[in-house]
């Protein structure tokens, strides 16, 4: 117990210290990504502790993003409250969908939650007068404040990130390690012991899927408000996928195994597409003489990449490697 | 008061929905082949597999780049392109699908939740090497022949008409190959149970490297077809594979003869629907349906068995 308070501190005082050494650039990329660690951290509880699998997290994730941005670009409210209502659509999202889709186990929860999130996807195009659809809508750099804070200023926005991050990282441990959370490791490992040992499944995988949903929710509204831009991308299915990627990369069912996941696949992703892709692209006009006209823009090659190699190879992801390997305590 | 008056929405002319109906028993006829694909897959290998809609987009490519050869370069008539296109893509799709089984499916040895999750990093796979040697426009395939038939209201494609007939066709032959051969039996037993078939000396492995390649070639017969009336584009997998998930999901997972059912039914409504409604929101209500079957009633409307 006293391990694990020490290293979850070690990461956030980490993090902290970092701060005055980034560059401008890294700076905003560090914000982004433990914003999108927060939407991670969230979906790691339902898929790497409960072991539900869902294909459809973008939909908790835009209900929190356009549940905050639309009240702030619609009915004008200040950032705060509107960020409460992102969280609360999430919420209310997440117990609709919940009470609907634990109804169905395996490749049944997948595809449901799919189709929830592609139906979500889709009413966002359908009202694009009030959404904007694919283009989505930026919200405006006076409005974007919080108690006289202006969240644009890249130091208030890394610390927010930070705030928030650091929040959804000491609940995930705590509620990981506490007894709910060991039912919740059980559920994933056998869900028929489980109900033999006098548990409900079903009210610990509600409370997993909600928790979780909360969380992606607070990542959609916090990127809103600190990134000052909604759009309906964020719904579609590749922001499903993604927190999948990112936490099976840092390994499922560690409780910092989303943070990791979601920096390396970022600077991947980021590294590939500004060097190795048009690089490669050159290579192969050059010395094979075929023409690869989207290479350089096809970084989600990778994503797909990662995707096989990690299910065939590392299935734990890297911490979950390291915690069979090496460090058994870990969290 | 005329009663018609009470319909929420307006009712088009009679010429328009029938025109509305062919369109949809064009869709339908394609839709039911690749949706068979799907299916097929589900049902014997109980793999759900979510590149479906990348091997249609490839056989569409494909057809693409054969055509193009054959007339660009060659210099042969457009009938001769896309006969070749019709037999050589599939094939071609048919043994990548194989090639898939064997590297990535095996390994993970059909586990239904590691498969999505790789089937998935196979869709982003050929989706963008798609991107990067064809890339991002969309290009026409010049139609075999070209004749109208005249109908009593309008002139119609006589090409879509033989897309229809072609797609039936092919659905009799595979449904013949199930039900009345060899093949269709190793299958079907391997499909009832997969252990008991490899101790009667059936080559699972072969079995499933095969279904899978069925499977795959099937979409892409399905996308060569309709090269020729939709472009050829590398984003469009997308549609296919959620019309497909919805027809195989409402017709009973792995239940072949739902899955026809669902086709002609989603085809035919999907035709008559947009002449109505916005397909956006045809789509949303088709997505939500399909959340709910699989929710209140698993076994799909159509099919009996449990899935």
């Amino acid at each position: 117990m006293i391990r694990s308070v020490l290293l979850h501190g070690f990461v956030i005082a980490a993090l902290i210290a970092l701060e005055p050494l980034l560059s401008e650039y890294h700076h905003g990329n560090l914000a982004r990504i433990m914003v999108l660690a927060v939407y991670a951290t969230g979906y790691n509880i339902l898929f790497g502790y409960t072991g539900l699998l869902s294909l459809g997290h973008a939909m908790f994730f835009a209900a929190g993003m356009y549940g905050c941005a639309l009240m702030i670009r619609l009915a004008e409210w200040s950032v705060g409250p509107a960020f409460i209502v992102g969280v609360i659509c999430a919420l209310i999202a997440g117990i609709i969908v919940g009470f609907l889709a634990l109804r169905t186990i395996g490749v049944g929860f997948m595809i449901v939650t799919l189709m929830f999130a592609e139906a979500s996807y889709l009413t966002i195009l359908y009202y694009n007068e009030y959404t904007r659809g694919d283009e989505g809508f930026t919200i405006a750099q006076s409005v974007r404040t919080i108690a006289g804070l202006d969240l644009s200023d890249t130091t208030t926005r890394y610390f927010s990130a930070l705030t928030l991050f650091s929040i959804c990282l000491i609940a995930s441990a705590a509620v990981v390690q506490s007894k709910a959370g060991r039912v919740l490791v059980a559920i994933r490992e056998n869900e028929d012991r489980v109900r033999m040992l006098g548990f409900d499944p079903f009210r610990y995988k509600l409370f997993a899927l909600i928790l979780s949903a909360v969380m992606a929710g607070s990542a959609g509204a916090a990127y809103a408000v600190l990134f000052g831009y909604a759009g309906a991308s964020f719904a579609a299915v590749q922001y499903s996928i993604f927190p999948l990627l990112w936490v099976l990369l840092g390994g499922p069912g560690t409780t910092l195994g989303p943070l990791l996941g979601t920096v390396l696949m970022f600077y991947l992703v980021d590294y590939a597409s500004g060097t190795i892709m048009p690089g490669l692209a050159a290579m192969v006009e050059t010395q094979f003489g075929i023409e690869a006209p989207g290479l350089a823009s096809a970084y989600l090659l990778l994503v797909g990449v990662a995707l096989v190699l990690l299910v065939l190879f590392a299935p734990k992801g890297l911490l979950g490697t390291l915690r069979a390997r090496m460090i058994p305590w870990l969290p | 008061m005329n009663l018609l008056d009470y319909l929420p929405f307006d009712l088009p002319h009679p010429a328009l929905l029938a025109a509305g109906m062919l369109e949809g028993t064009v869709l339908a006829a394609v839709l039911a082949l690749t949706a068979l694909g799907l299916s097929i897959v589900f049902g014997i290998m109980r793999v759900v597999n979510v590149a479906h809609g990348e091997f249609y987009m490839l056989g569409a490519v494909l057809a693409w780049f054969i055509t193009h050869t054959v007339s660009g370069i060659i210099g042969g008539p457009p009938w001769l392109g896309f006969a070749l296109a019709l037999i050589i893509a599939p094939l071609i799709v048919a043994a990548l699908a194989a090639a898939t089984d064997w590297l990535v499916l095996k390994r993970l040895n059909y586990d239904p939740e590691a498969t999505i999750v790789a089937t998935i990093g196979i869709l982003y796979i050929i989706q963008q090497l798609a991107l990067t040697f064809y890339g991002p426009d969309a290009r026409p395939v010049e139609a075999p022949f070209d004749f109208r038939v005249q109908l009593p209201w309008f002139g119609y494609s006589g090409y879509k008409l033989c897309v229809v007939g072609a797609a039936i066709l092919l659905m009799l032959i595979v449904w013949l190959i199930l039900a009345r051969t060899k093949i269709g039996l190793i299958m079907r037993a391997t499909q009832y149970d997969r252990e008991t078939a490899q101790a009667f000396g059936i080559p699972v492995d072969k079995v499933y490297a095969g279904v899978f390649a069925l499977g795959a070639g099937l979409a892409a017969i399905g996308a060569v077809l309709i090269v020729p009336i939709q472009q050829a584009h590398y984003l469009m997998g997308g549609d296919p594979l959620l019309l497909s998930f919805i027809v195989v999901i409402l017709g009973g997972l792995g239940s072949l003869k739902g899955t026809l059912v669902a086709a002609i039914f989603i085809g035919l409504s999907d035709g008559i629907i947009s002449t109505l409604y916005e397909p956006t929101l045809a789509k949303i209500l088709a997505t939500l349906l399909v959340a709910m079957v699989l929710v209140f009633r698993p076994q799909g409307l159509f099919g009996a068995r449990a899935a």
